[in-house]
């Protein structure tokens, strides 16, 4: 059923009762071409790139628990691709032009709104290492642009630019093409896209071991609704994949941690961009319902509790009103952790496993939802042609063993 | 707020200490080849259960201690000091 204003016309005839469900919810078949573990984002991407770009429909998503129910409905929404290093540019980059036309492609509102992304410089330091991470951006053909104290007043008029203020903006730089987009859309287009092109969505189907056959190679998973076989296998289970990792048999250089964020009650629009303070860890914008969106940094322990620590919301919520006083009489309306999948370098892993026919995707860490488009197309390629895409080409497991590391660390924006 | 045993200052709050990650890594030799070094420097079980990790009281004593401490539960089974031999949780 494609999604029109005529549709919707036609719906509201009927009182709206004749909606068809967005995907189907068949029984798992014996066997598929190829299994995607993870519901998220980027399993959906996946295999609606693989039905789409390579015409592979024989594709099955086991999800644990709900479509979009892990980090994919637990982030802040923001998508933005300023990045320092040519490898991570060229990959955030090509998912910021997929999301461009996404809502076109998948006949799906993603409520994409390039509101712009202002950074916010609090220091000398901070002033210069800007310089230098807008600089690189428009080296990489990046749009950015350094701010004076000035613009970055007139992006954010609530701040507090006071003299005496705690946290003092000395300026910044902007992405205007970064911006925020409907996180469950995201998810739930993929869903329906995938599904119309053949893509089985198989939820509440978690993967307790995989079957592996001659040399080792993979052959299907054991689930808790039976044995599925598939020759090839693509992960993307985010904080969960050193669990699946194990059930296969080998190690990811992943840390699982849990990054909190939370929302306010709604109000009038307030914030028409997105502000990154990376010196306090805190970032707001402002969601089209009109709740202040606040993202904090990770709680620095290991965990899969999907629950931030008090002492994390405290200080991220003392930061965003050191910010922006006037939100001081907000009421926070809820609060959530997602388990967040931290590597050393704060890089993607997009490629082969140690076990033949086994692939993954994972190691975005805090910053998985802006990439989805670009980890589910090179997921998808590596998985039909055997061959990594050229984006991910440099993103492989093997770095960590040869030590040719992309150390965004510094370049994500978020105080790791 | 998540509270942790010191072993010397007793009962504190979480904001009182620094996680130091996984414990009893042991450094190999320096001959060591690059796959020893990776899975040395990066490589980690991340289990989703029963996690030896090491902790630093940094806004008290100063003092490094080991944890066992359940990753989704966040409960401590056991504090012991750092050249103790991990406790079985198994």
């Amino acid at each position: 059923m494609n999604y029109s204003a005529l549709a919707l016309l036609r719906g509201a005839l009927s009182a709206h009762r004749n909606w068809l469900p967005a995907w189907r919810s068949p029984e798992p078949k014996p066997a598929y071409d190829v299994v995607i573990v993870g519901g998220g984002g980027h399993g959906l991407a996946t295999a609606y790139y693989l039905a789409k770009n390579h015409g592979i429909r024989n594709v099955a998503i086991l999800e644990r628990g709900w479509i979009g129910g892990g980090n994919t409905g637990r982030n802040t929404t923001i998508v933005r691709s300023n990045y320092l290093f040519p490898e991570s540019a060229r990959l955030y980059e090509f998912a910021l032009k997929c999301y461009e036309n996404l809502s076109r492609e998948l006949n799906f509102n993603i409520m994409l709104s390039q509101r712009g992304l202002v950074m916010l410089a609090h220091s000398r330091h901070d002033l210069d290492s800007m310089a230098r991470w807008a600089n690189a951006m428009r080296m990489n053909g990046i749009d950015a642009e350094i701010l004076t104290r000035e613009q970055v007043a007139a992006r954010a008029p609530l701040l507090d630019m006071s003299p005496d203020a705690r946290f003092p903006v000395l300026g910044g730089f902007s992405q205007r093409r970064a911006g925020t987009a409907r996180h469950d859309a995201v998810a739930w287009g993929y869903a329906r896209a995938a599904d119309a092109l053949g893509v089985d969505i198989i939820q509440n189907c978690e993967v307790t071991g995989f079957l592996t056959g001659a040399n080792g190679r993979v052959v299907g998973v054991e689930t808790h609704r039976g044995r599925i076989l598939a020759e090839r296998i693509g992960i993307a289970a985010a904080g969960h994949s050193s669990v699946l990792a194990k059930l296969a048999g080998f190690r990811l250089p992943i840390t699982s941690y849990a990054l909190q964020a939370m929302v306010t009650e709604p109000l009038k629009p307030a914030l028409d961009t997105v502000v990154l303070s990376p010196g306090t860890g805190a970032y707001v914008s402002q969601s089209d319902k009109g709740e202040m969106v606040i993202g904090a940094s990770l709680d620095l322990f290991p965990s899969y509790a999907q629950r931030g620590s008090f002492a994390v919301l405290q200080g991220i919520v003392a930061a965003t009103l050191a910010l922006f006083p006037s939100f001081s009489r907000l009421r926070l309306l809820r609060q959530w952790a997602g388990i967040v999948d931290v590597v050393h370098d704060s890089s993607p892993i997009i490629g082969p496993t140690p076990v033949p026919g086994l692939y993954i995707n994972c190691g975005w860490g805090t910053g998985g939802f802006k990439a989805i488009p670009a980890g589910g197309w090179t997921l998808a390629h590596v998985l039909a042609t055997g061959r990594n895409h050229e984006l991910a080409e440099p993103f492989q497991l093997g770095r960590f063993i040869t030590g040719r590391l992309i150390d965004e660390a510094a370049a994500a924006g978020i105080a790791h | 707020m998540m509270q942790l045993t010191c072993p010397w200052c007793g009962l504190r709050d979480e904001s009182e200490f620094v996680c130091g990650g996984t414990t009893h890594l042991i450094r190999p030799d320096l001959a060591a080849s690059d796959v020893t070094w990776g899975e040395y420097l990066f490589f980690r079980d991340n289990p989703k259960g029963v996690h030896r990790e090491r902790w630093r009281h940094a806004y008290g004593c100063g003092q490094w201690f080991n944890l066992a401490r359940h990753t989704v539960t966040h409960q401590v089974l056991s504090v012991y000091a750092m050249t103790d031999p991990p406790p079985d949780h198994s």
